[in-house]
């Protein structure tokens, strides 16, 4: 493995084959030469990096608990500001702190936690990996679990096809928290990624990356395709590649032919039941319905960004 | 003390931000929340006019504020915090946190009851609730004590590598205001020194991983070491006292026996009370009644060998709590019947949401038949 690569995150970790988790941080601390602190919350990425007495991290880590990364990289900016006013640590010298979290950690438990710290200001990055539910715990819905999807607590069964909700607008939170940086990534797209991070790593203040991970297992579908899968979330514009810098948005990827959502959907697990014949009474034993609520969503959350991105 | 800026009145509140002033910690997170904000509204006054510059940061929630402590403590700062009441039960989840990762936090506490029904007065429900915590826990009996106290418990805690409350009585303590007598600065400030943390996370040379994942076959030993750590408090703090004492001129100690030496009755407590039935048994004793008064300070870890001792001459014992178990004994009561074995041990519930206790009600239950082994309860209607 390119030993760049592995300078901060190395290869003995456990994570699942096929998942994207160590991209995703291998991508975006590789994306800055500054010291990093990581604070890693309750989660995928925390048990399979650090199972005592081994650690994955060769740069100074932090696990605290489940819902306070926000506070801890508080804490930590706090402790920087503190000793480089008392001389203590170099005031020439730029310290990142790096926060990871997947969407439990953020978007439901970890929510104000992340939200005090985005409107204090403190200087820190949170990298949120999006898996799309409670994948550490077996698969639970989250706020971040798309309509329709099967999970451990929203399953599809003869009364129901799965989550009934949307899944939260977090984007929309974080902003309006007057940050500098936001943007939204896809594991599949790592240049993509690496351009935010870069970007992300040479503002100051809170700086926030949403980042989709495919997880193979509960997202259910073979681990040779994450990759493919990631993609097909932003060829359906399911996923869309943006950022928000300074008050501007910007759309990073885009086609005049958007993929029919159906194609991300049929790939997975998760969806499967969608596409059963006869299922669903309460649906109509139409799940036709539920797929075109989908489509829908999908189409006016595009439209949306559009118009707010500019040109 | 010839310096007269050395006397001075203040609430319990106002001297501990006084003691802050002297140690101006790194970092503090901080929420407000009543009988906590006279010790963080004075603090913050005082990096306000430039007297301390400390990194204060107002967090959105007493579970971020121990949040933010942990990481900044974690991250080699000297890092502390207060709190009361449902601020410490909203950070329970965190406080583990903070002793399992072995970090000399200092936390100032205006103890007060908890909800429901909601009750903003003092009494001692918050810090019992988290007596498990793995944190030191001093009480304080006044203004005075929460000022020397909170040097004491910093010193303690850097030294054990765990993290400590100093405790004060909400109100009663908090917003009372006493004539105190403070170090001069030179001198706190040689009694605080520098801090130098073994292990941290700004530390880039040495990189460390906090609070990994423990299993089954390591988890136990993480425990057990920090079973060994709370054991060694107790010494510790006798030298600290020892050095304190020296300095200060006032003496220290695990508790304090207060005309305990040929005492037959004793009664037991902790924080503010203590000044009132110090009255009572001033007041008994010139009646000729051999009363006395033990005051507990140091209550995490329970010193059980020196208060065994210090009540050994004692032929009855009442232990006042001003707090409850619900469905078992008091947590005082429990401690006091563990360490001394007695079976001549009186239970008193009292005090509870703020519920004033008087000098004629000590004098009252000094009176009282101890025998018959009841829990009872003074001041309730």
């Amino acid at each position: 493995m390119n030993k760049k690569l592995t300078e901060k995150l190395a290869p003995g970790h456990s994570t699942c084959a096929g998942c994207g988790i160590p991209a995703i941080a291998r991508t975006v601390l590789g994306a800055t030469d500054d010291p990093v602190i990581i604070v890693n919350v309750t989660g995928c990425l925390e048990v399979t990096s650090t199972l005592y007495p081994y650690s994955a991290w060769k740069v100074p880590y932090i696990h605290s608990a489940f819902e306070n990364g926000g506070a801890t990289a508080a804490g930590i900016d706090g402790a920087i500001k503190a000793l480089r006013k008392r001389n203590k640590i170099p005031k020439e010298k730029r310290i990142q702190v790096v926060v990871f979290a997947g969407d439990g950690g953020t978007y439901d438990i970890g929510l104000q936690s992340l939200s005090g710290a985005l409107e204090r200001g403190h200087d820190f990055i949170y990298v949120c990996y999006d898996n799309e539910a409670y994948m550490n715990t077996g698969g639970q819905r989250s706020g971040a679990t798309p309509y329709g999807a099967d999970t451990e607590t929203t399953p599809a069964g003869k009364q129901s096809f799965g989550k009934t909700e949307k899944r939260k607008d977090l984007m929309s939170i974080v902003i309006a928290h007057h940050i500098k940086y936001a943007a939204q990534a896809n594991v599949a797209y790592l240049g993509d990624l690496k351009m935010k991070a870069k970007k992300a790593f040479a503002l100051e203040g809170p700086r926030f990356l949403l980042v989709l991970q495919p997880c193979t297992n509960l997202w259910k579908y073979p681990t040779s395709e994450y990759v493919r899968i990631g993609k097909l979330a932003t060829e359906t514009n399911f996923w869309p590649l943006w950022e928000y810098f300074d008050g501007k948005y910007k759309i990073n990827w885009a086609t005049e032919n958007p993929k029919p959502l159906e194609e991300f959907l049929k790939t997975q697990g998760r969806f499967k039941h969608l596409f059963k014949p006869g299922n669903s009474p309460q649906i109509g034993g139409a799940s036709e319905k539920v797929i075109a609520e989908m489509q829908k969503e999908v189409e006016e959350e595009w439209k949306r960004l559009v118009n707010m991105a500019e040109v | 003390m010839t310096d007269k800026k050395k006397n001075i009145a203040l609430t319990g509140g106002a001297a501990a931000a006084e003691a802050l002033k002297q140690i101006n910690p790194d970092v503090m997170p901080v929420y407000p929340i009543t009988p906590q904000t006279p010790i963080i509204e004075t603090y913050a006054k005082m990096v306000a006019d430039g007297e301390a510059d400390t990194e204060m940061i107002q967090v959105e929630s007493e579970h971020s504020a121990m949040s933010a402590t942990v990481g900044a403590s974690a991250a080699g700062a000297r890092a502390m915090s207060a709190s009361s009441s449902q601020g410490i039960m909203l950070m329970a989840e965190v406080l583990p946190i903070a002793s399992g990762m072995r970090l000399p936090i200092l936390m100032l506490v205006s103890a007060r009851a908890i909800s429901a029904p909601i009750n903003i007065h003092g009494d001692h429900q918050d810090v019992m609730f988290v007596r498990d915590s793995g944190w030191i826990q001093i009480f304080s009996e006044n203004s005075q004590e929460v000022y020397d106290n909170t040097f004491i418990a910093l010193k303690l805690a850097e030294k054990a590598g765990l993290p400590a409350m100093v405790i004060m009585d909400g109100f009663q303590t908090s917003h009372s205001v006493e004539n105190l007598e403070i170090l001069e600065d030179s001198i706190a400030k040689k009694i605080v020194g520098e801090y130098n943390p073994k292990n941290y996370l700004l530390d880039f040379e040495n990189p460390k991983t906090f609070g990994p994942v423990s299993l089954p076959n390591s988890y136990f030993e993480f425990k057990r070491a920090q079973i060994e750590a709370m054991g060694g408090v107790i010494g510790k703090l006798i030298e600290i006292n020892k050095e304190y004492s020296d300095i200060s001129g006032r003496e220290y100690d695990l508790f304090e026996a207060y005309k305990m030496d040929d005492a037959e009755k004793a009664i037991v407590v902790v924080g503010s009370t203590a000044g009132t039935a110090k009255v009572a048994v001033d007041e008994l004793r010139e009646q000729g009644e051999k009363v006395g008064l033990l005051k507990i300070k140091l209550f995490r870890p329970f010193p059980y060998k020196q208060i065994a001792d210090a009540l050994k001459n004692a032929k009855q014992i009442a232990v006042l709590d001003r707090t409850v178990s619900f469905g078992s004994v008091a947590p005082l009561y429990s401690e006091i019947a563990n360490a001394t074995g007695k079976k001549d041990l009186q239970s008193y519930i009292y005090g509870l949401g703020g519920r004033e206790i008087f000098k004629e009600d000590i004098k009252k239950l000094f009176q009282d038949n101890w025998e018959n082994k009841k829990v009872k309860y003074i001041g309730l209607k």
